[in-house]
């Protein structure tokens, strides 16, 4: 039987680039997927673009090409990636470059664009997910709005034979499950073996969180090479099937264990996890251990796709101050309750206004707060102050910082390491929109 | 003995709401999970930061429970004053929760 064997080269923007080139190398894999786009990372590469319009691809492109693009070429590697963020037209320009001076011919590189709709959100007047109102309300603070899009654009792309195929908001999984639908030739609606399909995408877009990669809790779950963490692969046959594993020799460990945490992640309901391509029920998955770092995935099925396609929108909502300082050793939990007190008495006296505040003691309480820090009855050796206000303005959000600075002159006794920081915030809302109005487009470029 | 002598698990986010996974280590146990790891505990237990509904999804098959926690991560990772913004850590806490050694 024909199996398909699919790498995960990134599980986020900021990823590390040594297991890629250890897959590309050694994984005996037929397509490389880096999914680096989180949900914000789009509206930060739409205002890049704004500023300068030969940007707004991912920062990492040009390292990560330079990394694998030579033994993909070699070896017949497709590459699948979202790194083209709100620009993947000069992604894949910049991709050109990159074989040029790797002196790589015969390449045909894909830029999937058309997720950008932000005129058709405007245009339509559609509402926000969130709060129930039109686009309109917002105004000028919507800074992008971009549709996930499912596999057929990357199925198109690869049909075309495409080796690179660089593309903007897509659908996580999509990007795994078109590989997939190309090499078996899959129907569209064949949604129970679209589901499977997802399933093998929802496991390995986080890339090293299935191979023991945010796993390890020691002396509890012990994971053995994390330092040399290995990506992992999947193997997939026709009927949909697979085996997760990862190559051999490389860190880390693939266990039912590492793929229950990574199947249940950020799903909400196990029987309809909605994906642009189809509705898959992850609530029968069963995984079996066959053989080291291999694990069987069955047991899912799928349903009808959504109707409508999700649209993420990036708005400008307001200022974010914050300041931070450290006391240690006898008193340190009560000098820093002290500092608080100051800073907050300050800035009612400057009148630094804000929808929202936190005044934290991380070390005690700045991560679940004071009722579970209290259930702990343990005080610490030391404590870091964190104060952090939501402002209308840059200027308000500065001198947040500024008041906790001042606690070195102004405040308890000891305070060390004070830092600061101010920036505007870009808050993600959704939409829903008819799929009719969001169109991908395919440009080709040759190297 | 604590929910983490017997399960593991892990948050993810989207938006504004966190899942939190709870995964036994042994099938066995998921009896003990299902009948007293309940959405009203896991409220409870998260009161000063959960200001939503507690959903609990079951999956026998995984020996796992799903929660899904709304309004639990200050109006979502991209604009949450928290310095854990993602409620990555809410696992942690969960795994603390005490629970008794056989179902009765």
């Amino acid at each position: 039987m024909k199996t398909i064997r699919i790498g995960a080269g990134a599980g986020y923007s900021g990823d590390r680039i040594e297991p890629a080139v250890e897959l590309a190398e050694k994984g005996e894999i037929d397509t490389l997927v880096f999914e680096c786009l989180a949900e914000r990372t789009i509206a930060l590469a739409q205002q890049t673009r704004l500023k300068d319009p030969t940007l707004g691809y991912d920062p990492l492109l040009v390292e990560r090409m330079e990394a694998v693009l030579r033994l993909c070429h070699a070896k017949g590697i497709t590459i699948i990636t979202n790194m083209g963020a709100a620009n993947p037209q000069a992604g894949a320009a910049k991709v050109k470059e990159v074989a040029h001076a790797l002196g790589l011919g015969g390449l045909k590189i894909a830029a999937v664009t058309g997720d950008d709709v932000l005129e058709v959100l405007r245009a339509g007047d559609y509402r926000i997910t969130e709060t129930g109102e039109p686009i309109s309300a917002l105004a000028n603070a919507v800074v992008s709005a971009n549709a996930y899009f499912g596999a057929a654009p990357i199925v198109a792309a690869l049909a075309a034979g495409a080796n690179v195929i660089i593309t903007g908001r897509v659908a996580d999984p999509a990007l795994f499950l078109a590989p997939q639908i190309h090499a078996f030739g899959w129907s569209m609606e064949d949604w129970d073996r679209l589901g499977r399909g997802t399933v093998v995408g929802h496991l390995l877009e986080c890339a090293g969180q299935v191979t023991g990669g945010y796993f390890a809790d020691p002396g509890v779950k012990d994971v053995a090479g994390l330092a040399r963490l290995g990506f992992p692969i999947a193997e997939v046959s026709e009927d949909g099937s697979a085996v997760i594993t990862k190559v051999e020799g490389s860190g880390g460990s693939v266990t039912t264990a590492t793929c229950k945490e990574q199947l249940l992640y950020e799903i909400h309901d196990p029987s309809a996890y909605l994906t642009p391509d189809v509705v898959a029920d992850f609530s029968r998955v069963t995984f079996t251990q066959i053989g080291p770092d291999r694990v069987r995935v069955g047991g899912a099925t799928g349903r009808v796709k959504p109707e409508r396609l999700k649209v993420s929108v990036g708005t400008i909502d307001g200022y974010i101050g914050e300041g931070q300082i450290s006391y240690a050793g006898p008193g340190a939990v009560a000098r820093g309750r002290l500092a608080l007190d100051i800073v907050r008495e300050r800035l009612q006296l400057i009148g630094v206004t804000a929808s929202e505040w936190r005044f934290d003691l991380i070390g005690l309480d700045a991560i679940h707060g004071e009722q579970l820090a209290a259930a702990s009855g343990r005080e610490p050796y030391e404590v870091r102050v964190r104060v952090v206000g939501r402002t209308a303005s840059m200027r308000e959000a500065r001198r947040i910082g500024n008041e906790v600075e001042a606690l070195y002159t102004n405040g308890p006794a000891s305070g060390g390491g004070a830092s600061k920081s101010a920036r505007e915030v870009i808050a993600m809302l959704s939409a829903l929109l008819p799929r009719r109005l969001a169109r991908a487009a395919i440009d080709y470029v040759e190297a | 003995m604590k929910l983490r002598d017997i399960a593991h698990s892990r948050t993810g986010d989207k938006g504004d709401i966190s899942d939190i996974s709870l995964i036994a280590f042994e099938a066995g146990h998921y009896p003990l999970l299902e009948r007293y790891v309940t959405a009203d505990r896991v409220k409870a237990l998260f009161a000063g930061i959960v200001h939503g509904e507690v959903v609990r999804y079951t999956v026998p098959s995984l020996g796992a429970l799903n929660f899904v926690l709304y309004c639990a991560l200050g109006g979502g990772v991209t604009r949450s004053l928290a310095l854990d913004a993602h409620g990555k850590c809410l696992a942690s806490a969960l795994l603390d929760m005490d629970i008794p050694e056989t179902a009765e």
